[in-house]
């Protein structure tokens, strides 16, 4: 299970990393980056202002 | 850089940079980190400030302040407007700022002080010493570091981790994140007073804002609960919005971001580790205001270290002093907040229409919050009966 994210919409506001309830997200300047911990609830990408989330199956 | 300092701040936004100022001021050793390589770039905020708020903390200054505004303007979901003051007894209520020179004008305030600053550089855990913490593990421009410190502060804004490194559980539920959107928009006339939208008609599931921000500009959000998005977006809600209701407008900015609205967490201090701003989720759950309180924070927080070093003592012991000052103040204002934004989130049009006519011919122009929102009680007390501890 992980999110994928859609870099070329993300908007880099962190908003995903303060609601995964794993801490899978990191925001890194620009960027979202996504650890092993991910556990697929989609939480994030419901939040996300832009939906530049998606859960992988 | 050195190997070792009293404090080590995590996060240069205003939170940050007045803890490191107050901490420098008070004659410690202290560094303040930001990941990003500007600071307050991009911005993720609707730059309203209260005046009074702000000037506690800094002498107001033309560089920063994009935009003086006179007070808000409430439009309920038939276009009724109900015009409050921020401010009764001055014209000059408000400000919108120019965050991106206003967190680095912040910075500078730390740095002259005598705070080290360091930009990209991000921190990736904490480091620690028979379960005690002793400071940070950080990335510089692609290069990990070992800093020390007594006490590390948070000030990591809504993607905090540091809280959670020190096993302080912060994280937002969706009913606990306002997610929000905003345009930059050009070629209209936003007048001089702030602007909130209600309703269903305006903004399904939240509240759209037009904040004044110069000569023929503005910024125009929205924010929806974390609960409600998904289906839809903040970003399509606020590009409906202007569609609709401005088309005239011109789009030079998109900014896009998340509130924390969970009202005061149960805890943000532990051993060596202080939480302020965004991070301790200090934000206004009603209005989504988050700059004055985390200065705030900042100020209460670089005093206990101040008073922690003096005693040699950084444990929960002495840092608890800063979570029974916050809580004895922001806390109290945004635990109302609270409660004001949950009863709000579930009136229907009508019912906000209805608090918008009951007020037809009462003046409010000349009240703050507060005496304003006891008015609308006085008035609707059936509607607002939830609210009435608020009032005692
Ligand atoms: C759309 C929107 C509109 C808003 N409108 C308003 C408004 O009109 N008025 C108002 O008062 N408030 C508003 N807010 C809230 C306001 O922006 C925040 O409350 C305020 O910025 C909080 O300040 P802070 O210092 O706590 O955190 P931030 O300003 O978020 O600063 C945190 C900093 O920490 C850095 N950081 C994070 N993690 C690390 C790490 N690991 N290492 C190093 N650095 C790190 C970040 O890059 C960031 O610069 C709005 C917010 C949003 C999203
Ligand atoms: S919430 Fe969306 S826009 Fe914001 S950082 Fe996460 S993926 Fe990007
Ligand atoms: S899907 Fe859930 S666990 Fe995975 S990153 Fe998103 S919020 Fe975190």
């Amino acid at each position: 299970m992980s999110v994928n994210v859609n870099r070329y919409k993300c908007g880099y506001c962190g908003a995903c990393v303060g609601v995964c309830p794993e801490g899978a997200l990191e925001l890194v300047e620009t960027w979202i980056e996504v650890d092993n911990t991910c556990t697929g609830c989609g939480i994030c990408a419901k939040i996300c202002p832009v939906g530049a989330l998606v859960v992988v199956k | 850089m050195k190997e070792r300092y009293d404090v080590i701040v995590v996060g240069a936004g205003p939170g940050g940079s007045i803890t490191a100022k107050t901490c420098a001021q008070g004659g410690l050793d202290v560094l303040l980190i930001e990941k990003r390589q500007e600071i307050g770039d991009p911005v993720r905020c609707a730059e309203g400030v209260g005046r009074d708020a702000l000037k506690k903390h800094i002498a107001p200054d033309k560089r920063w302040i994009a935009a003086e505004v006179k007070g808000s303007v409430l439009i309920a979901p038939d276009g009724t407007q109900v015009k409050m003051s921020e401010d009764a007894s001055n014209p000059k209520a408000g400000y919108t700022l120019e965050r991106k020179v206003f967190d680095r004008a912040l910075a500078q305030q730390a740095a002259m002080a005598g705070a080290e600053v360091m930009v990209k550089t991000r921190a990736t855990e904490l480091l620690r010493s028979n379960g005690k913490i002793t400071g940070i593990k950080a990335m510089y421009m692609g290069e990990t570091r070992d800093i020390k410190a007594d006490i590390v502060i948070g000030a990591d804004g809504v993607e905090s981790k540091v809280g959670r490194w020190g096993g302080i559980n912060t994280v937002l539920k969706p009913v606990d994140i306002e997610t929000c959107a905003q345009f930059l928009v050009s070629n209209i006339d936003p007048g001089d007073y702030s602007k909130f939208y209600l309703g269903s008609n305006y903004a399904p599931g939240g509240y759209v804002w037009v904040f004044p921000k110069g000569e023929h500009t503005a910024n125009v959000g929205i924010g929806i609960l974390g609960s409600r998005s998904g289906d839809v977006r903040a970003i399509s809600l606020i590009q409906r919005f202007v569609d609709i209701y401005m088309p005239q407008a011109k789009i030079v900015e998109i900014v896009v971001g998340g509130v924390p609205v969970s009202g005061p967490i149960k805890q943000t201090v532990s051993d060596g580790l202080i939480l302020v701003g965004d991070a301790a989720r200090q934000s206004d759950p009603l209005t989504g205001g988050g700059i004055t309180n985390a200065m705030d924070a900042g100020e209460m927080a670089g005093n206990i270290c101040i008073k922690a070093k003096e005693k040699g003592d950084y444990s929960v012991k002495t840092l608890k002093e800063y979570e029974d000052k916050w809580r004895a103040t922001i806390g109290k204002e945004i635990s109302k907040s609270l409660q004001v934004k949950n009863l709000l989130i579930k009136l229907s049009d009508e019912q906000l229409n209805q608090l918008a006519h009951s007020l037809d011919g009462v003046d409010v122009s000349k009240m703050a919050l507060p005496v304003f929102l006891l008015a609308l009680f006085k008035k609707n007390p059936k509607l607002l009966w939830e609210l009435r501890e608020l009032f005692k």
